[in-house]
């Protein structure tokens, strides 16, 4: 050891850390003390997940015994109307009759519900935090490391508390889904706010509009093609997440995924692999050509 | 409201500023009294790192007028402005109208002030993107939670009234600049305020666009005589446009006074040297320069002019005329003087005291 240190002493040598001893106590006490804590509001934290399971298992009930073709109907539709392309729709059509065929609807429509539940719970989320910090300075210097620890922790890392509070089953799932995508929401609903025009900021106080009437009138409506790309980036890191989130019980695609990595069956892999790459598309072209149809307003030049 | 007694500019209210003081900066009524005590703006500057941008004003703003406030960037003419509807508040001064001084008001009432009292024009329009021409022309209303059912014919008034009737549902960005200032100069008018402040409106217009605006605006103020604070940096909008015209510099007033007694008597040199440049014949009257009636009974010419002719004016219609003098008129339609050729050239060709710019400029070329 040693000599590998240029013959110095060892407390240059080896980093001085604190004694084994200490560290297992803290460790111990930290983990024993919160689970003593879980344990003691074991009934308040399944009352307060009681209505996030029951929404989770209706959606997933609606999307796997609905007949396939209603819910195929109903996605298509939404994708018109949103984006209003006949191209995205026959696109989103191939797309989904392919997973069918590859006989993985049933996973899929699991999936779908699954990351639906988690957006909406992020934008939920997102948004109003979104607002906040672009109103305030200082939350969001408070914010930003926040944010920041959410979107670099390893997400594994983070399933380890949230299994411990939850347990295994669907709603850790989608607790974890959503800390993983509710930061690029946030980030962009600040940002969006924070870029409208302070010219435009200042005739609407000029005018006398309340804070209120300015952030419903002018600020949310002129950053909603950045709100809009917040919304997107949910959505693709939601469904990224549904195959880790497969780990702590998620069934869907993403289980799938897991079985096939841990028995290396490479054909099961790339098609739920693949399954996953189409609903990213069509959810991704589907909420874009929304995102810009908003603002059609700012496309159409003078000549 | 709508009694035209009570809105006559007489019975109204203008605006007035008494010992504006504005530091920018953290600590900035600190330095107050420092400012008042003569501590210049480059001391305050380097030794405290903050900014003055306006000291001592003293300023009326009559009623039913156009005021402009002229001068040049970084001069703190906009700050001025903004001074008037509190977006920016005074370090120490009063801004008084209708005996209420805006510093005082709390959030509320200058909400309030805002939406009944104050309009605003913007440089760089500010229109809402999102909007449409009706929609945007009727914002003012919206804010004060008027129905669209009410608000609309009102917007769609003020639309035909700057001529873009039309436009209605068409959204900013598809018209030009000088659409789009239409639209802002109809949003602020719909508002039916009292004040209208127009912070350099027409200086991102191109020139003949600009001078259509003015021709627009002085056409409307002749009607609806609101009190209008014109911001410029342009000498000549401010002379054509101005009632009273207020010369800004470094935060200061450097000249109060109409548009002839400015471009007549200069105050000092800085001026002097902003109305070199500018066309006298646009802004002198006939009456300014016409000399006392002859004594006795000798005839009079008999070309007769009225004295708010410019001298530019006078002099074409001599020339068409193709007569040397004119009888100028006072007010009250009787002769008051007498005005010829010689002494109309004399007054529209820059004296020769504040003349040495030609010869500045000779030097300039040869070197």
């Amino acid at each position: 050891m040693a000599a590998s240190c240029w013959g110095l002493p060892e407390l240059l040598c080896e980093f001085p850390a604190l004694p084994n001893k200490t560290l297992r106590l803290m460790r111990m006490g930290i983990d024993n003390g919160f689970r003593d804590i879980v344990r003691h509001y074991s009934d308040q934290i399944d009352a307060a997940t009681r209505p996030l399971q029951w929404f989770l298992n209706t959606l997933e009930n609606a999307f796997t015994n609905t007949p396939w073709f209603v819910v195929l109907a109903v996605i298509l539709g939404v994708v018109w109307l949103a984006s209003r392309s006949i191209k995205i729709v026959i696109g989103s059509a191939i797309g989904m009759c392919l997973i069918g065929v590859f006989g993985l609807w049933e996973d899929t429509m699991t999936t779908l519900a699954m990351v639906a539940v988690a957006t909406l719970i992020a934008i939920a989320l997102g948004l109003p935090i979104g607002i906040l910090a672009a109103r305030s300075d200082r939350f969001q210097s408070v914010l930003s490391p926040v944010l920041d620890v959410m979107q670099t922790m390893p997400s594994f890392v983070y399933l380890i508390p949230v299994v411990v509070i939850f347990g295994i089953g669907k709603v850790p799932g989608v607790i974890a889904v959503v800390i993983y995508a509710v930061p690029p929401m946030i980030r962009l609903t600040n940002l969006g706010i924070r870029l409208v025009d302070k010219e435009v900021i200042e005739a609407a106080d000029a005018f006398g509009a309340s804070s209120r009437q300015k952030l419903w009138g002018v600020q949310l409506p002129l950053s909603l093609p950045t709100i809009m790309a917040g919304v997107n980036q949910t959505i693709m890191m939601a469904l990224a997440m549904v195959v880790v989130a497969s780990m702590v019980g998620v069934g869907g695609l993403g289980k799938n995924v897991l079985q096939a990595i841990n028995n290396q069956f490479f054909t099961i892999g790339f098609l739920n692999g693949f399954a996953l790459v189409a609903i990213a598309i069509i959810f991704d072209r589907a909420s874009q050509a929304f995102g810009k149809r908003l603002q059609k307003h700012s496309e159409v030049g003078h000549d | 409201m709508t009694d035209s007694t009570s809105n006559a500019p007489e019975n109204r209210s203008g605006i007035e500023i008494r010992d504006l003081y504005k530091i920018f900066g953290p600590n900035a009524d600190r330095y107050v009294d420092a400012v008042k005590n003569g501590m210049s703006k480059d001391e305050l500057n380097d030794k405290h790192n903050h900014v003055l941008g306006l000291q001592n004003i003293n300023l009326e703003l009559p009623p039913g007028q156009i005021s402009v406030i002229m001068g040049l960037s970084g001069s703190g003419k906009s700050t001025l402005i903004r001074h008037i509807n509190g977006l920016i508040m005074p370090t120490a001064g009063e801004i008084l109208y209708n005996g209420r001084d805006v510093m005082q008001m709390t959030t509320d009432e200058l909400r309030e002030f805002r939406r009944h009292e104050t309009a605003m024009v913007f440089q760089k329009f500010a229109l809402l993107p999102h909007r449409t021409v009706l929609e945007n022309t009727r914002y003012g209303l919206d804010i004060q939670g008027i129905d669209a059912a009410k608000s609309n014919p009102i917007a769609r008034k003020w639309i035909d009234r700057v001529g873009l009737s039309g436009y209605e549902d068409y959204y900013p960005n598809q018209l030009s600049g000088g659409m789009q200032q239409r639209v802002g100069l109809a949003r602020a008018l719909a508002n039916d305020a009292d004040i209208l402040l127009m912070d350099e409106a027409f200086s991102a217009l191109d020139p003949l666009i600009r001078m259509d605006m003015q021709k627009v605006l002085l056409d409307l103020q002749a009607e609806l005589k609101k009190t209008i604070v014109f911001i410029t940096h342009d000498l000549d909008e401010a002379l054509r446009l101005g009632d009273t015209i207020a010369i800004l510099r470094d935060g200061a007033v450097e000249q109060v006074g109409t548009g002839q007694e400015i471009v007549l008597h200069p105050a000092n040199d800085y001026i002097a040297e902003f109305v070199r440049e500018v066309n006298r014949g646009r802004v002198i009257r006939a009456a300014t320069v016409a000399t006392p009636l002859p004594e006795g009974d000798v005839a009079l010419p008999k070309l007769r002019l009225k004295g708010t002719t410019t001298l530019e004016l006078a002099a074409r219609k001599l020339a068409d005329k193709d007569v040397r003098n004119a009888t100028v008129l006072d007010k009250n339609g009787r002769p008051m003087g007498v005005i010829d050729m010689h002494t109309m050239l004399t007054a529209m060709v820059t004296p020769a005291e504040v003349d040495e710019g030609d010869d500045d400029l000779d030097e300039e070329d040869a070197a």
